[in-house]
């Protein structure tokens, strides 16, 4: 009995940090897709920047820990603007399929970039050391690290929510996600809406491939390999909302966990099951609430 | 979409208004849309000038041909139905599969084989179809790459029925109706391949110039003015999504029997997009963008490739990037460009 449950604790806590990185990487990709429309494939590519950023300020730079976090989230924020301006607009609007090719030829070329400037091999990640260990909560031993992912993740999250729900730009962003036109209509500058939230997406999948190295380690083939996994969160949460997105990555994490724990000779399998399953009851995602999918 | 089904739209609009004369070049040009053409019999004597020219490299001709085959299988959803897939390898390995399982146990006779694998892919492709095109836009997306991924990890699972990630070996492949045996040059698999894959492209020919290819296209630029019409649209669509899983089936039966073993690759990411990437080379929507395009890639491929990987990579990811900004029609609707510049 004892062991029954120290498993549940074990599964329920590594799966709920898990969730916290998928969501922080993939909300942006839910925003981007309810405001914009657009299908961004590319969207892990900016978590593995983040990635890449961070571990080369800390491992070659000596930057502290939480600098390095903050910074790569900004670098890769603005980065993203630039892209943005230059490529991802021209395709607002536009075919599906040339949205599809688009990403996915970025993600081709930075997959080969990484690879060129970094090499094949994972990138080393060491928590700094007052986050590295464990730690003792009623006699049960929890990784540090994870713990701080976890506060972390839900600092986040929250700040988002209040964000979005009681200030002025939340509401902007809400109504360019229910109506674009009328958005745009009532005087909304939806252009520059576009950039920022561009940004903001970005930058938080860029925080999560940062603070979740260690959970998903940052390699080359990072945004293609976990490509389904940031896919199944903003379907399966519903687009354009960012509330759907966490509990479908509390919902992935935990169960992916507890999958690989019980059952780890079948792998992934059953979580593609279950994803096809919830689909096929809500094809809109248990959380959707725009009109259009 | 394409500039070809642009025209066309145009040109019944333009009939839609003031109904000509049954002589007038439109009506001419939409009553023989259909017909052969001299120059459709181009990729034919090409293959066939092939067989004598390159006598080393038949088994990559081979290869060309399937995989040409399964771009066709592609194009029709992606081209014609307006459904973008990253999933078709998963018809193309339970196709390639189901041959390799049923050879490993015995099963030999290649023609039998291959029409079960077709059926089997078509199995697979009815089934998700029910989930996949329920849903739209990145759900449907990422549904298609679901299913493939799934399948991938049974396949990689199940080690006792599919040998996982050693690739199922020892399968055997009797001669085709006990005459042809496969040859170590690749004769025999170049002009079965070649055989087959006319016999494709000649019913996915017939099929997208059929009432119900029409109204796939239809589907595509407009599903709401087909809902409108009361064309059953979903039942169009898994009916397509069938018929391109089952061609798709049959690809990869001849890559089985042609190599005579199957790996995880054939249900991979690489083989899904890959195909994506050649058609849109070509050109989508079009049939033909699968002769271009495949073998342009594939040549490309062979000699890039095994060189150095990152590079090709970070090639083919800029290419694709330029032509989806500046050639959307892929080669032939660049060649179609200069042609009406030049008639001009």
């Amino acid at each position: 009995m004892g062991g029954y449950f120290s498993a549940v604790i074990s599964i329920a806590f590594h799966g709920t940090a898990f969730a916290m990185v998928l969501y922080l990487v993939s909300v942006g990709l839910s925003v981007t897709m309810g405001l914009m429309g657009f299908v961004n494939l590319a969207h892990g590519v900016f978590a593995a920047a983040g990635g890449y950023v961070m571990t080369t300020l800390l491992n070659d730079y000596n930057v502290p820990f939480p600098a390095a976090v903050v910074l790569a989230a900004i670098a890769v924020g603005l980065a993203s603007i630039v892209l943005e301006r230059t490529l991802y607009r021209r395709f607002y609007g536009g075919a599906e399929l040339d949205q599809v090719l688009m990403t996915i030829g970025l993600i081709f070329m930075s997959i080969a970039v990484a690879k060129y400037i970094w090499g094949p091999s994972q990138q080393p990640m060491q928590p700094p050391s007052y986050l590295s260990g464990h730690f003792d909560i009623a006699g049960r031993d929890f990784p540090t690290y994870r713990s701080f992912i976890i506060a972390a993740g839900a600092v986040v999250v929250t700040v988002l929510w209040l964000g979005l729900d009681r200030t002025r730009l939340g509401a902007k962003i809400r109504a360019a996600v229910d109506n674009r036109r009328m958005a745009q209509s009532v005087g909304i500058n939806t252009s520059g809406l576009f950039s920022f939230t561009f940004a903001l997406g970005t930058g938080l999948a860029a925080l999560g491939g940062a603070l979740g190295a260690e959970i998903l380690p940052i390699f080359p083939g990072y945004s293609l390999d976990h490509l389904i996994y940031f896919l199944i969160v903003v379907a399966v949460g519903g687009l354009g909302t960012i509330r759907g997105p966490f509990f479908a990555a509390m919902l992935l994490g935990i169960s992916d966990t507890a999958f690989k724990y019980l059952l780890p000779e079948f792998g992934s399998f059953f979580i593609y099951a279950l994803t096809l399953v919830v689909l096929l009851w809500r094809p809109k995602g248990l959380f959707g609430q725009t009109g259009r999918a | 979409m394409t500039d070809a089904s642009q025209r066309e739209t145009l040109l019944a609009r333009k009939l839609a208004a003031a109904p000509p004369a049954p002589s007038s070049p439109a009506v001419l040009a939409l009553s023989r849309r259909h017909r052969f053409r001299p120059l459709e019999a181009l990729p034919w004597i090409a293959a066939a000038f092939g067989f004598f020219a390159f006598p080393d490299y038949l088994s990559l001709g081979a290869q060309v041909f399937i995989t040409i085959l399964f771009a066709l299988s592609a194009d029709l959803i992606i081209g014609y139905t307006g459904i973008v897939t990253l999933g078709q390898a998963a018809f193309f390995g339970t196709g390639a599969y189901t041959c390799g399982i049923l050879a490993a146990h015995g099963w030999t006779e290649p023609l039998s084989l291959l029409i079960f694998g077709t059926a089997a892919g078509a199995l697979v492709g009815f089934l998700s179809g029910f989930v996949v095109l329920r849903t739209q836009g990145l759900t449907q997306l990422m549904l298609t790459l679901i299913v493939a991924i799934m399948l991938q990890e049974g396949a990689n699972k199940a080690t006792d029925l599919t040998g996982g990630a050693n690739g199922l070996q020892g399968m055997e492949i009797a001669p085709i109706l006990g005459l042809f045996n496969f040859d170590l040059f690749g004769r025999v698999a170049y002009l079965y391949c070649l055989a087959i894959l006319f016999l494709g492209w000649l019913a996915l020919r017939m099929i997208v110039h059929s009432p119900f290819g029409r109204s796939l296209t239809g589907i595509r630029e407009s599903e709401a003015r087909m809902h409108a019409i009361g064309s059953p649209v979903f039942r169009r669509r898994l009916l397509a999504y069938t018929i391109s899983a089952a061609v798709a089936g049959a690809a990869g039966v001849l890559l089985a029997e042609t190599t005579q073993v199957v790996a995880l690759d054939a249900l991979g990411f690489d083989r899904s997009g890959g195909v994506l990437i050649m058609l849109i080379i070509g050109g989508v929507g079009r049939l033909y963008g699968a002769f271009v395009g495949v073998p342009l890639y594939m040549i490309a491929q062979d000699r890039l490739a095994q060189q150095d990987p990152i590079y090709w990579y970070f090639w083919i990811g800029l290419f694709l990037l330029l032509i989806v900004l500046f050639a959307r029609g892929g080669v032939l609707g660049l060649i179609d460009k200069l042609r009406r510049r030049w008639v001009r």
